[in-house]
């Protein structure tokens, strides 16, 4: 039989490890859309001690590099600190793989996000982030960069998807190079909305479509 | 590859029947000649009579004329030559539109974007939930201008079985063309030229256990069409090109071994798997219409997992099958055919179809409805949809 993916990408599709849902998670990251094919929830349980990660869990609807990279990156974030956690990188999860084809990047990137979003969630909840930063249209960007573009496979800034970002007292305005009646526009919209409005300080989003 | 494989992608192409293979044999080693007029040898004379034997039998299965039968390589020539060639022959004269359905396959769909290109104007008509065509929206996107209209008989995904007869009857009486594409139902629900008033018939022989490459176009007689591959006088100079004799004669060989029998019996293994489907599993959405159907296409949703895993999953136990799930390719975006018939993404993502043949077994079909019932459970454990959903 011949198979696009590695005996590991396949060993851990078949019987991915830490699945399932986690009861009052600590932590709890979300990426991707159903729109787009692929979507990951981790969840985690930190020692509030010495924030060190004693139990992680995943779901995924996704294609097999998705799950197989949420499955490596569970195994290798179990028993890390939350600090050390964050710096897995998707390199360093597809190397443990042996690999992924190229275009089944996207797919696996968005498991690492789940990670991260996951700490991040941790982090917001416990108080753990220093000072509250001010959303400015760098933040934007930067949250915009886990909004996937669709016809790319790749994040709608990256893609240049993004025209213009405005943040003026807590108002939010994204323009997007698609026209509104795209069979994308709603999804894409969607998965903005729910990147930007958890901003502590924002207010109002509003995503502005070519016509 | 494991010979145990189960393939249940049927609609993608189909495995070569011996008796097509043996009956193209002697036109590859012993009738080899170019065919020729009958003032030339032997051996091309007896080609050319291989090659018109062909035809007629092409032609009898459509109730048409061998003068009507124009082979060639298939499916894409087939929708090209058709658009094409009457969009120019028609552009002076008539007018430069053409109306399409918005879920034809790619050799139509495609033509006709490249024609918008040049000029042309191209409306796309709706379907329904069902993927049946909107005939009102027909009805009413003809115009003067319009020269042509292209339908599919039946859908290459959800395998939805056009009204062709209310299509041609719409077109007969508006004073325009029609084409169909009929690659995904051809001797599978017959369709009759003397009955039907269609000008085109688009026809493939690798859906039917025959040679791949091979294909023709009915032109009824007396219809306008540009010759749009220049070369030689072939094809009573409609096709330039050598004649593909031994692929003719492997197409006319699938044509007569398609039996209403075995239709009949693919129309069984089709509905079984729906049933089982739809008793068995949780969830799940038929995709295309219950009863306007061919015989051979099951397609559905499983709803909450994505059909890449789904079909990986199945890979790995042996069987072979094809998925909406946009992950198979490197664009994310859905079927066309899905939207068209109002789904969403998701729909698209979670969908299989199956699609039979010959060679497939009703212990085929209880194998991967078994084996779907699994991993689908399975892969909707770990579904971060699933739970949100159906509570």
């Amino acid at each position: 039989m011949k198979f696009p993916y590695s005996e590991k990408v396949l060993e851990h599709f078949k019987n991915p490890r830490n699945v399932g849902k986690m009861e009052n998670p600590d932590g709890k990251g979300l990426e991707g859309s159903p729109a787009c094919g692929d979507m990951v929830a981790v969840y985690l349980q930190v020692n509030p001690e010495t924030k060190i990660i004693d139990d992680v869990k995943f779901e995924s609807y996704g294609c097999a590099s998705n799950i197989a990279t949420a499955s490596i990156i569970t195994e290798l974030a179990k028993g890390k600190t939350i600090e050390e956690a964050k710096k897995i990188s998707w390199k360093e999860a597809t190397e443990e793989l042996g690999g992924l084809p190229p275009v089944k990047a996207h797919c696996s990137v968005l498991a690492v996000e789940g990670l991260r979003s996951a700490i991040r969630d941790y982090e917001e909840k416990h108080g753990l982030v220093s000072a509250k930063e001010p959303t400015t249209e760098a933040v934007v960007r930067s949250r915009l960069k886990h909004v996937m573009n669709p016809m790319a496979g790749l994040d709608i800034v990256r893609t240049e998807l993004v025209t213009k970002v405005d943040v003026k007292e807590g108002s939010v305005r994204i323009l997007l190079d698609l026209p509104s009646n795209h069979q994308f526009a709603a999804a894409i919209r969607e998965d903005i909305m729910e990147k930007i409005e958890s901003l502590w300080d924002v207010n109002e989003v509003k995503v502005v479509f070519t016509e | 590859m494991l010979d145990k494989t189960v393939y249940l992608d049927n609609a993608a192409s189909t495995r070569l029947d011996e008796r097509v293979l043996d009956a193209m044999k002697p036109y590859y080693f012993d009738t080899y000649a170019v065919a020729t007029s009958e003032f030339g040898y032997s051996m091309g004379i007896e080609a050319k009579e291989g090659l018109e034997s062909a035809r007629a039998t092409i032609a009898a299965s459509l109730g048409a004329s061998p003068e009507e039968i124009v082979l060639n390589s298939g499916e894409t020539e087939s929708s090209n030559m058709a658009i094409k060639g009457v969009a120019s022959a028609l552009a002076k004269k008539k007018g430069n539109h053409i109306v399409v359905s918005k879920i034809e396959d790619f050799p139509v769909l495609n033509t006709a974007r490249a024609l918008e290109k040049q000029g042309y104007k191209a409306d796309y008509i709706s379907v329904d939930p069902e993927g049946v065509l909107n005939l009102e929206e027909l009805e009413s996107a003809i115009n003067e201008n319009t020269t042509l209209v292209s339908i599919q008989h039946a859908n290459q995904e959800i395998g939805t079985l056009q009204d062709l007869k209310a299509i041609a009857e719409i077109c007969k009486e508006k004073d325009v063309l029609l084409h169909t594409d009929a690659t995904h139902s051809f001797t599978r629900v017959p369709i009759d030229v003397s009955k039907i008033p269609v000008d085109l018939i688009t026809m493939s022989a690798h859906t039917i256990h025959g040679p791949r490459g091979v294909g023709a176009l009915y032109i009824r007689e007396g219809t306008p069409i540009t010759k749009w591959m220049d070369g030689g006088f072939q094809e009573s100079n409609r096709r330039a090109g050598l004649e593909n004799i031994p692929g003719a004669v492997g197409f006319a060989k699938a044509v007569e071994l398609v039996t209403p029998e075995e239709n009949k019996f693919l129309a069984s293994l089709r509905d079984h798997t729906i049933k089982r489907a739809e008793e068995e599993v949780p969830h799940v959405t038929l995709n295309g219409s219950r009863h306007q159907r061919i015989p051979q296409n099951a397609n559905i949703t499983f709803h909450y997992v994505e059909g890449e895993s789904m079909t990986l999953h199945l890979d790995m136990r042996g069987f072979a099958v094809s998925t909406g799930s946009a992950c198979f390719s490197r664009s994310l975006e859905a079927s066309h055919v899905i939207m068209g018939i109002g789904g969403n993404h998701e729909r698209a993502h979670g969908s299989l179809r199956f699609s039979f043949g010959r060679y497939n077994t009703m212990d085929d079909v209880d194998g991967i409805i078994d084996a779907v019932k699994e991993i689908v459970a399975q892969l909707r454990v770990i579904s971060p949809l699933y739970e949100k959903k159906s509570n």
